[in-house]
């Protein structure tokens, strides 16, 4: 027996222990966690992870291809490209995050009022439902900021609005789905209001689903975002949007691939990660239902 | 030589473990052999075996018309499928395509022509079978859509047809003629291995039965011997759980035998009253004039085959469903046709035991909670709450320890136990119970239909019980009522009903019922 | 419900929906914050005659409900009004673009659901070949339609030089935007495929199908896909939406002609009228062909086209 076993034993495992027992049997959803931590850290405080300024233009140092002083290369502007994909991770967790909780909130209301008025009101904003989805998603957004122009709010706006379907959908059929179901007959047996119904039995199982979809749909609005930003829709220029930064890569791609490689692999990375939890929590979700 | 000839079986699944542990079978030409036991029992597991289909088998001998068939890769074992042995499984339903025709599924399974798949289906005694050929299986009856079922399973004329639980989700007249079916193929001198649960479909079939429980088979023997002199305490628990009319007023469980506690019926005291009620769906009517009264601590079956309005009357007793016309009587009040808020004090005096308990708890709740719930609308909180939610769960022989799990991890009796302890909480004068053991293995049904009838007693609940199973109300109610297409065709004494049905559908379904 | 009052109930909400998408566009104009002068002409300054001209075309004299009705007496006839900032008419502007795009959109399509079938029929209850096509399918989800398109450029076109870089005059242009487009929204498709199909094979037919002495392609192809098919149809509708929003940004990337360049143009330089036709012309496309989809899986279903249960 080790040493450090013979500590183990009379302290039981600890919570860090536990942790890291947990993250070796979830090693993929372990690996999300932290890469999301890190892109929040960016987010937060780039400083801590970078140097280098992310606008500040360096002429002689243009397109320089990744190596020791610029661990990502440099753009055609000579700005570094990882302090920018690190400044950028802003940017995209602001938008993605902001649009949505905007659609999260607005979508419950929204599905739980229809879900649980029935009659005409339901008709009403399913119909509207429908209505709005026949735009698909990136156009209407694509239509809001046509009225409203580009800009960082704008593109929040937008993109949040253009997700509340999604939202209130799930949780419209979620909620009849529960409202039929055998407790909540069951409750009903017992003489209960229907208010009681509601808040005990209708509204916990409705809205359980409700950051799940959003872990999920996190990674749906950064790919949107990133989208209309790469159309010029999102924060202007010299801000280092990853979506934008994919756009001045392009145009470069035969001399200086690294310009649009590192910001495209930021996004898919960030939205892998999120994909990664949200699955992993929707299955544990559905293993505690049976 | 033995068709099938089997010796130490075992079979296992990656991360379930060994289910089958070593067992031995043997089917001769023409035999027809019986595999009995309860879920878990790793029957419908062996039955697959035979063809292949499921688990890692290892076995000391394992042949089928003498070939050894430990080796075979699933090339081999699909010559063996539907050409030496045919698979019949439950509920045509779900076990035919339900996206393809009858005929293309006939000829998905062997018929070369056809010619050959009209044969084949009027052999298993579908009237005009050209008329079927291009309909779908939901748009047959449930007994035609068995027999086309079973028709795949023969249509390369098999030597070997397994028979797994083949009677199970349907009425018991359809059961009759599928099972007259089957013994009509094994009178033609066709082997037969049939899985079920039910003894009674077992003596009608099999001539040797093998009882299996836990992966082990514990007694084998010709049927009549095995049936008529269990050696296995577990065979002899099996036959003496089966609900009979031998057994009114006794227990099912342990060992059956030992008297229930007297019922104490006031028949002075009127708690239900059913007077006419009609009710249609969309046009259709589902309930057509239904009248019936229960008294005090009274035990009423209704009993009909599926499509006959049983549950719709049990919903609209509960005041789930509105009649459309008539009225229901609650102990002398209106229950029926007023508005809920006016219902809602009522509620607490009739109770529901739902056919699927796990649907019937919030999953998020603990067993205390679910029990505690029904006391609400009584004003039973706090301390008094907890002591009634302890003493019902006791009375339905739940330790303590069972208060703060959740239903998910309870067992199926355990769970009914449950639905049973949160409807007697209130102290109801009614208790509607609707098919809640249909979902049961024997042993468990025996247990919760004790646990019934004792609080029945005790309490002097009326109860109005909805089944199918015609065994299950002859043992435990006093009272029955017999209903078809929405109509009640016959009510009276339970005993009176069994030995001098009046009406003709009443003497069609007694007679259908398979008797051990 | 008979069959026929079913497509009958389909292709009225459809045309509920179109009509309620017009009114909105209609309606957006109006509530939008500003003289609506303003807002049709964008950011320029109008001239006094274009003013007049827009003040006649809406008719904004005259009462709400009689222009709504005349805005969509107008539509209805492919008068989608002026761009006052292009100097053209919008019907003609657009439908001069619209077969670049349903070109690309239809490619697109054609990738996606081949996609999805093909990883799905092979993959499903495949241990390793699952886990494999699932994390692929996970990169796939996870990357932007622009971003794959960029890295099949630089790797297909600058690097082997086997598709041409931008433009629309052969074939071989469509392979690369088509593939950008259809494979990532063709991996969401192919989750929900393999789902279902999984979920088909565990279904008791399945076991008699087996039983029958059927062979593992045999149960896919002719038993399992169907019923797998019936879930994932109902999918069909968010793709095409998905593929026509996606066509936008996939246009620019492959320097391609479509109404993605007019569409980008039109909202960067706030030219309403094109905006609201495009909004309209995308919206028509999609209940168009989400309808047909919808027909598409009454057909696949027997129980719902028998009038059973």
């Amino acid at each position: 027996m080790t040493l450090q076993n013979a500590f183990d034993i009379p302290r039981g495992p600890g919570p860090l222990r536990r942790a890291l027992r947990l993250a070796r049997r979830e090693w993929g959803a372990a690996l999300a966690c932290l890469f999301l931590l890190a892109v929040a850290l960016g987010a937060a405080w780039p400083q801590l992870l970078t140097g280098y300024d992310p606008v500040a233009a360096d002429p002689l140092a243009a397109q320089l291809a990744p190596g020791a002083a610029h661990w990502f290369g440099t753009d055609h502007l000579g700005r570094d490209i990882f302090a920018r994909v690190v400044h950028g991770a802003r940017y995209s967790l602001l938008i993605g995050a902001s649009a949505t909780v905007l659609a999260m909130v607005f979508g419950t209301l929204l599905g739980l009022i229809a879900g649980l008025a029935r009659g005409l009101l339901d008709e009403a904003i399913s119909r509207f439902l429908d209505v709005v989805s026949a735009f698909p998603d990136l156009l209407l957004a694509l239509v809001l900021i046509g009225f409203t122009g580009p800009g960082t709010v704008n593109l929040i706006f937008a993109l949040g609005v253009a997700s509340i379907p999604r939202f209130a959908r799930v949780v419209r059929s979620q909620t009849f789905v529960i409202a039929q179901s055998g407790y909540v007959e069951q409750a009903r047996t017992f003489g209960l209001p229907r208010w009681k119904l509601v808040t005990r039995h209708v509204l916990p199982h409705a809205i359980a689903h409700v950051p799940i979809m959003a872990t999920i749909g996190l990674g749906t609005t950064i790919i949107g975002s990133a989208g209309l930003s790469f159309l010029g829709m999102g924060p202007q220029p010299p801000a280092p949007e990853w979506g934008a930064m994919l756009s001045e890569g392009r145009n470069y791609l035969r001399n200086a691939w690294w310009i649009g490689a590192w910001p495209g692999i930021a996004i898919t990375l960030t939205v892998i990660a999120t994909g990664v939890i949200g699955r992993r929590w929707q299955a544990a979700f559905e293993g505690r239902r049976g | 030589m033995s068709l099938i000839d089997i010796k130490g079986l075992h079979i296992a699944f990656p991360g379930v473990g060994e289910v089958v542990h070593g067992i031995d079978l043997t089917i001769a030409p023409g035999e027809s052999v019986a595999l009995v036991g309860e879920s878990g029992s790793g029957k419908s597991v062996t039955a697959r075996s035979l063809l292949g289909l499921g688990g890692i088998v290892r076995a000391e001998r394992f042949t089928i018309d003498g070939e050894d068939v430990r080796t075979h890769a699933e090339r081999d074992w699909r010559r063996i499928r539907g050409r030496r042995i045919g698979y019949v499984l439950q509920d045509a339903l779900t076990s035919l395509d339900p996206l393809r025709r009858i005929g293309q599924q006939v000829a998905d399974a062997g018929a070369p022509d056809r010619a050959g798949a009209l044969r084949i289906l009027s052999s298993v005694g579908i009237p005009a079978p050209e008329t079927r050929l291009p309909q779908y299986p939901h748009q047959l009856s449930g007994g035609l859509r068995q027999r086309a079922l079973i028709g795949t399973a023969i249509a390369r004329e098999p030597a070997l047809v397994i028979a797994d639980e083949p009677t199970t989700a349907l009425d018991v007249t359809v059961q009759k003629q599928i099972l007259d079916l089957l013994e009509a193929r094994k009178a033609a001198g066709n082997a037969l291995l049939l899985i079920s649960h039910d003894l009674a479909v077992v003596a009608r079939l099999a001539s040797r039965v093998l009882v299996m429980r836990n992966g082990r088979v514990v007694e084998e023997g010709p049927t009549s011997e095995v049936l008529r002199h269990p050696r296995h305490p577990y065979t002899r628990q099996l036959l003496d759980a089966i609900p009979t009319a031998a057994s009114r007023g006794k227990r099912l469980a342990p060992r059956g035998a030992d008297p229930l506690p007297p019922k104490h019926i006031d028949a002075s005291r009127t708690v239900l009253e059913v007077q006419d009620l009609h009710k249609r769906f969309s046009g259709t009517p589902a309930v057509n004039g239904v009248s019936f009264r229960l008294a005090a601590g009274e035990a009423l079956g209704i009993v009909g085959e599926s499509g006959s309005g049983k549950t719709t009357v049990a919903r609209m007793v509960m005041g789930l469903t509105e009649p459309d016309s008539g009225r229901i009587l609650l102990d002398g009040q209106q229950f029926s046709r007023i508005p809920e808020v006016q219902r809602r004090p009522l509620r607490a005096g009739v109770q529901l035991i739902a056919q699927d308990p796990l649907g019937s708890f919030d999953p998020r709740y603990t067993v205390e909670r679910i029990v505690g719930e029904s006391l609400d609308t009584l004003g039973v909180f706090g301390a008094e709450r907890r002591a009634r939610v302890r003493e019902v769960l006791e009375a339905v022989h739940l330790p303590e320890r069972f208060l703060q799990s959740r239903p998910r991890d309870l067992s199926g009796g355990q769970r009914q136990r449950v639905a049973i302890a949160r409807a007697f909480a209130p102290r109801p004068r009614l208790i509607v119970a609707d098919e809640p053991v249909s979902a049961l293995d024997v042993s468990i049904q025996a247990q919760v239909l004790d646990l019934l009838a004792e609080l029945q007693a005790e309490f002097g609940t009326a109860l109005l019980f909805i089944s199918h199973d015609l065994g299950v109300v002859h043992h435990l109610t006093d009272r029955m009522i017999v209903m078809r297409g929405g109509e009640v065709v016959e009510e009276g004494d339970v005993t009176r009903v069994f030995t001098a049905p009046k009406a003709p559908y009443t003497r069609e379904l007694i007679a259908a019922i398979p008797t051990l | 419900m008979t069959l026929g009052r079913r497509i009958a109930g389909r292709v009225l909400s459809g045309a509920l929906v179109l009509l309620a998408a017009i009114t909105l566009a209609f309606l957006s104009v109006h509530v939008a914050p500003g003289d609506i002068v303003d807002i049709i002409v964008g950011d320029q300054i109008p001239a006094p005659e274009v003013e007049a001209a827009i003040r006649a075309e809406w008719g904004l004299d005259r009462p709400l409900i009689v222009q709504y009705l005349s805005y969509l007496g107008r539509v209805l006839q492919g008068d989608f009004g002026r761009s006052y900032m292009l100097q053209t008419d919008v019907f003609p502007l657009l439908t001069g673009q619209l077969l670049p795009t349903l070109k690309l959109t239809a490619a697109a399509f054609v990738v996606a659901v081949v996609f999805a079938v093909v990883t799905a029929l092979l993959t499903a209850h495949r241990p390793i070949g699952g886990r494999i096509m699932g994390g692929l399918e996970l990169f796939l989800v996870s990357t932007p339609s622009f971003w794959l398109g960029i890295v099949l450029l630089y790797v297909f076109s600058f690097t082997l030089k086997i598709f041409p870089v931008a433009g629309d005059r052969s074939f071989s242009a469509l392979v690369l935007p088509a593939l950008a487009l259809g494979l990532s929204l063709g991996a969401v498709v192919a989750q929900v495929l393999r789902q279902s199909l999984e979920r088909a094979l565990e279904e008791p037919f399945a076991l008699t199908v087996r039983s029958w002495g059927a062979g593992e392609g045999t149960l896919r192809l002719r038993h399992a896909l169907r019923h797998a098919a019936i879930p994932s149809v109902t999918l069909a509708g968010w793709l095409i939406g998905g593929l026509l929003g996606g066509a936008v940004i996939t246009e620019q990337v492959f320097g391609r002609p479509g109404l993605g360049r007019v569409t980008v143009d039109a909202v960067l330089s706030k030219d309403i009228p094109v905006v609201l036709a495009v909004a309209i012309f995308s919206s028509a496309i999609y209940v168009t062909l989400s309808t047909a989809v919808d027909l598409l899986c009454l057909a696949l279903d027997p129980r719902i086209r028998t009038g059973g249960r």
